[in-house]
């Protein structure tokens, strides 16, 4: 593929423009306590509810590791396909903030649990393209201030004090809003089929800033090749966007700001910058220089973190397939590459898609699932976790049409039927006679009322073959929509001596 | 009822005491009343912060009926005074500064819940240079301690050394068995030596760190200061253990450090470290140095000369590493959670600013200060990462040194105890007290000092012995050779219970 495909660049009133993209993630790790207390991370708590002293920052108080968190960090790790560093440390990253009780985060700088590692992302357009990983690292939430409160007062909640981030750095590997986003989506698939985090952007748990920058054509492709970030712009990073769709908005803006301001024969200062969602635009939060010194260093309070790698070794055993290799195996079973990403994009998903494709067709069921139930559950306001007709109740409703005791069409009603009322597909098949009629009598005796009722149309007919239509929909009718169609046409050109078509 | 008057009471030994009251010559009710007076009447040394005797008397009772019911800990009834950066639930805990206020805290340190568990009694939390940041006990919110000796012939006001001076004074003037101290720089050993007691720092994660406020974490450690070594023993058995709290305690068995006291130290290698000689110390201290080695070599040990060459980096290394520390570890205290808070602050800065400022003392925001600077962009390679380089060079000069000998022998302090004033106004010089006890706090070693003799003008000294790692067994048993051998039968005189 080329780098400077057209659909990458940016046009500006001087020529065209690259843009490039990194990112930081932060993802709250899904762990029934916090990263060094055993304070409960529960969202939605009373404030200041879920606080031990440690995370409230009291005199002689100590961090204690908490092991499962350390488990999903690896276990993040593994699914980014990168290596995992047997030894870490965790640092002190000191910085004066009311929400931030022990005056420092405790966070990993030069010593990360997590190296270098990559996520593959699907385009629309059919292309995938690797996005490297730098690094991830575990480190302390803050609390949260609370300036609405009170009128000349603010609060703090402190039950976010202490929770586990993974924060996930990428290489500056993403050229379109839409690469970021897809990017942003599929990692937060990963630690969801792996169980690290919950991937819920509204309630904070996963929260992005966004790294962005412009060139020049063919600045990328040099950077790919020399690893010089000269060949880059210089960055600008936009903090805590929390919404697929506000990154890529808030990608377009700055790219296109940064090359106004260089057109217009400015320079871009590498700052921190705030994405406002409701006007669309990102603004200065700080300069480089007005950046805080953190006066990282190893904290005191916490050995060097160091894993057997026979305890890494077996977290990798129990690694989920990841969205990947289960698309693989869809494809392989005969999946279009299309189809079978939107059914890995979510767990569940993938999972119920599995269920209902029990011992059918995969096509047959991959487009059950996607013209039909995910149209109800679009329609509904559900998701796939809330679908009211189990998979197994959809995978009988699919075999009934492949042995033809129902048609495509009954299928249909019989899916809104228990979608609203319940029941098992085959008792109501049954209960409400919706089974296809095969038996040739009962269509030719349908037959047979149609001609009596219609002899003009008989006549008709006769000159205009195209009004066989007509009668299979009048056949349709007369058994209540049950013939089997392919029968009908068979038993009236029989009946009426149509000739075959073209 | 024995025939005993309260000062033959308050004046046992930590191990007399318990053996008195095993056997049911006293009570805890008793000998814990007798310290509570004596506590009242010394006052003018300033040696508590918060006295406890109501809750002393109280859980002396308690002790009363677990040793009728015949259920008796290692301390049991045993009175002993807590140096005030040991959180004590339900107790004022202050680290004898102003920003920690009226701090009561709602847990108690694993240090102290141990010797709790063994069944002693507290009398009360001891004064200490402000977060244990001092070699004087001058830095005191709560103000200075007086050392209960004086000078011949001089009714001068002495240092009771830091930062422990407030149980370093307490156990001096009888009014605790014994006290638990912490040791970041020799904040043990010095009062111990300048108040003619035993001051124990046992190996870094002996003893639990949970629940101790914190001054440099990688160096902090929690020992005992004592009459004699074999109460330092009975002490330490108490107060070690491993801590799940506490990630840095080390999980390995306590030993019954009383009977490892047993069996002499005939064959004991002692080295003597030649870079401990250093210019312009006293003469008594180099005299009192060679005393001590005679008196192990008279004991059967073999006296060895070893070499610890990066000794002379030993101070500065350690007033980067420790105020390092200390700038995050005193971050906490920032007037929005807990403790003093500014009036009158307009925004959150302004609050930080007048809190911190209002709040801590100078020596205080003398070491925040220059911490913050060796951690700072552009400085932290050269400061913090070279002094972590040259820690390392000082750990391994012990390993090497314990090639040749099991345990080390060096002066506690570089001279007797100093006059109240005496060194306030220069820093360095008051940082100097600690060049002999600074290495061992780097190198993560045991070290106790014992009290050896008397200065020309009639003040105490102390010896320091270095162990190896978690070899207090042996550390101690080289003390007690020192102790029986000096023979130290010193008090100082009363002047202040009038």
């Amino acid at each position: 593929m080329s780098t400077a495909a057209k659909n990458k660049l940016l046009k500006g009133e001087t020529g065209d423009w690259e843009i490039v993209i990194g990112m930081e993630v932060h993802a709250q790790v899904l762990s029934n306590s916090k990263l060094f207390s055993g304070a409960s991370t529960e969202f939605g708590a009373e404030p200041n509810s879920q606080v031990s002293f440690i995370d409230a920052g009291f005199p002689g108080m100590l961090p204690v590791i908490n092991e499962k968190c350390v488990e999903q960090a690896v276990r993040t790790g593994l699914g980014l396909k990168a290596k995992i560093n047997l030894r870490s440390i965790f640092d002190r990253k000191n910085y004066f903030f009311p929400d931030l009780p022990q005056g420092y985060q405790i966070s990993q700088y030069k010593d990360p649990i997590v190296g270098e590692g990559e996520v593959t992302i699907d385009l629309k357009d059919g292309e995938s393209i690797k996005v490297g990983i730098e690094r991830l690292h575990l480190e302390q939430d803050a609390g949260k201030s609370l300036h609405d409160q009170h009128p000349d007062s603010s609060f703090v909640d402190l039950n976010r004090s202490g929770i586990a981030l993974m924060e996930i750095v990428t290489k500056p590997h993403m050229r379109t809003s839409e690469e970021a986003a897809a990017f942003l989506k599929k990692l937060r698939a990963i630690v969801r089929y792996l169980g690290t985090c919950d991937g819920n952007m509204d309630e904070g748990s996963m929260r992005a800033d966004v790294n962005v920058s412009v060139c020049r054509v063919g600045g990328y492709e040099e950077f790919r090749k020399t690893g010089s970030f000269k060949s880059l712009g210089t960055r600008c990073e936009i903090k805590n966007v929390n919404s697929m769709r506000f990154i890529a908005q808030a990608v377009e803006y700055e790219a296109r700001r940064q090359i106004e301001v260089i057109e217009a024969g400015g320079t871009i200062a590498q700052e921190t910058r705030r994405y406002d969602s409701k006007v669309g635009e990102t603004r200065s939060m700080r300069s480089k220089e007005e950046a805080h010194d953190y006066r990282y260093f190893p904290d005191p309070d916490l050995l060097p973190l160091e894993l057997e790698a026979d305890w890494v070794e077996a977290i990798k055993k129990t690694l989920p397939e990841l969205p990947d290799e289960k698309k693989a195996r869809f494809m392989a079973q005969g999946l279009s590459a299309y189809d079978a990403s939107v059914l890995v994009a979510e767990r569940e998903l993938a999972d119920f898609y599995e269920e209902l494709a029990k011992g059918v067709d995969a096509k047959a069921a991959a487009n059950w699932l996607n013209n039909e139930i995910l149209g109800r559950l679009n329609r509904d306001g559900l998701s796939i976790a809330q679908v009211p007709v189990s998979a197994a109740a959809n995978n009988a409703i699919i075999r009934m049409i492949a042995d033809n005791t129902i048609s495509g069409k009954i299928a249909k009603d019989l899916l809104d039927i228990v979608w609203t009322e319940g029941g098992d597909p085959r008792q109501v098949v049954e209960a409400r006679g919706m089974k296809q009629v095969t038996d040739t009598g009962a269509i030719d005796a349908a037959i047979e009322a149609v001609i009596a009722a219609n002899p003009a149309k008989v006549e008709e007919l006769k000159a205009k073959p195209k009004l066989a239509a007509w009668f299979v929909g009048q056949v349709m009718k007369q058994t209540g929509g049950k013939a089997n169609p392919a029968a009908v046409n068979a038993a009236l050109k029989a009946r009426l001596n149509l000739p075959d078509e073209g | 009822m024995p025939d005993m008057n309260s000062t033959s009471l308050i004046g046992m030994t930590l191990a007399e005491a318990r053996d008195a009251i095993r056997a049911k010559k006293i009570s805890s009710k008793e000998l814990t009343g007798a310290f509570v007076a004596a506590i009242e009447k010394a006052r003018p040394l300033n040696a508590f912060i918060t006295e406890a005797g109501e809750k002393a008397l109280a859980m002396a009772d308690a002790s009363d009926k677990r040793i009728a019911a015949g259920t008796m800990g290692a301390l049991e009834g045993l009175p002993l005074a807590i140096k005030d950066l040991f959180c004590t639930k339900g107790t004022r805990t202050t680290a004898a500064s102003k920003i920690l206020g009226n701090f009561v805290p709602p847990y108690e340190s694993t240090v102290t819940q141990n010797l709790w568990n063994a069944g002693a009694v507290m009398l009360g939390k001891t004064n200490l240079d402000e977060f244990a940041m001092g070699s004087s006990n001058e830095t005191s919110h709560f103000g200075p301690v007086f050392n209960p000796w004086r000078a011949n012939n001089s009714n001068a006001n002495l240092v009771p050394g830091g930062s422990s001076g407030g149980s370093s004074a307490a156990v001096a003037a009888d009014l605790c068995l014994a006290a638990t101290g912490t040791d970041t720089g020799g904040s043990i050993r010095q009062p111990a030596a300048v108040t003619g007691r035993v001051g124990l720092k046992p190996t870094y994660g002996r003893c639990s760190r949970f629940g101790i406020v914190a001054f440099a974490s990688s160096l902090d450690q929690a020992g005992p200061m004592t009459k004699t070594v074999k109460d330092a023993a009975i002490m330490l058995a108490s107060m070690a253990s491993v801590d799940a709290k506490d990630s840095t305690s080390v999980d390995l068995p306590v030993p019954d450090y009383e009977k490892l006291l047993e069996g002499g130290i005939k064959g004991l290698r002692v080295g003597i470290p030649m870079e401990y000689r250093i210019d312009g110390a006293p003469a008594e201290i180099d005299a009192l140095w060679s005393k001590g080695a005679d008196w192990l070599k008279a004991q059967g040990a073999e006296i060895v000369e070893v070499s610890l060459p990066h000794t002379k980096y030993a101070l500065p290394t350690y007033y980067i590493v420790a105020p390092a520390e200390a700038s995050a570890n005193l971050a906490r205290y920032d007037g929005v959670k807990f403790g003093y808070r500014a009036q009158g602050a307009r925004d959150i800065i302004e609050l930080y600013e007048k809190s911190r400022g209002e709040g801590f003392g100078a020596e205080v925001q003398r070491r925040i200060l220059i911490g913050t600077y060796v951690l700072s962009a552009g400085y932290y390679d050269a400061y913090y990462s070279r002094a972590q380089k040259l820690r390392s060079l000082i750990k391994r000069d012990f390993e090497q040194a314990f090639e040749k000998c099991d345990v080390l022998l060096t002066p506690t302090t570089p001279g007797p105890a100093f006059g109240v004033g005496a060194k306030t106004s220069d820093p360095l010089e008051m940082y100097l007290q600690d060049v002999f006890t600074v290495t061992v706090n780097l190198a993560g070693l045991p070290g106790i000092s014992v009290p050896a003799g008397l200065s020309e003008n009639g003040l105490p000294l102390g010896l320091q012995l270095i162990g190896k790692a978690f070899d207090e067994g042996t550390l101690l048993r080289a003390a007690q050779a020192v102790e029986t051998a000096a023979n130290f039968k010193h008090s100082p005189a009363k002047w202040w219970s009038v």
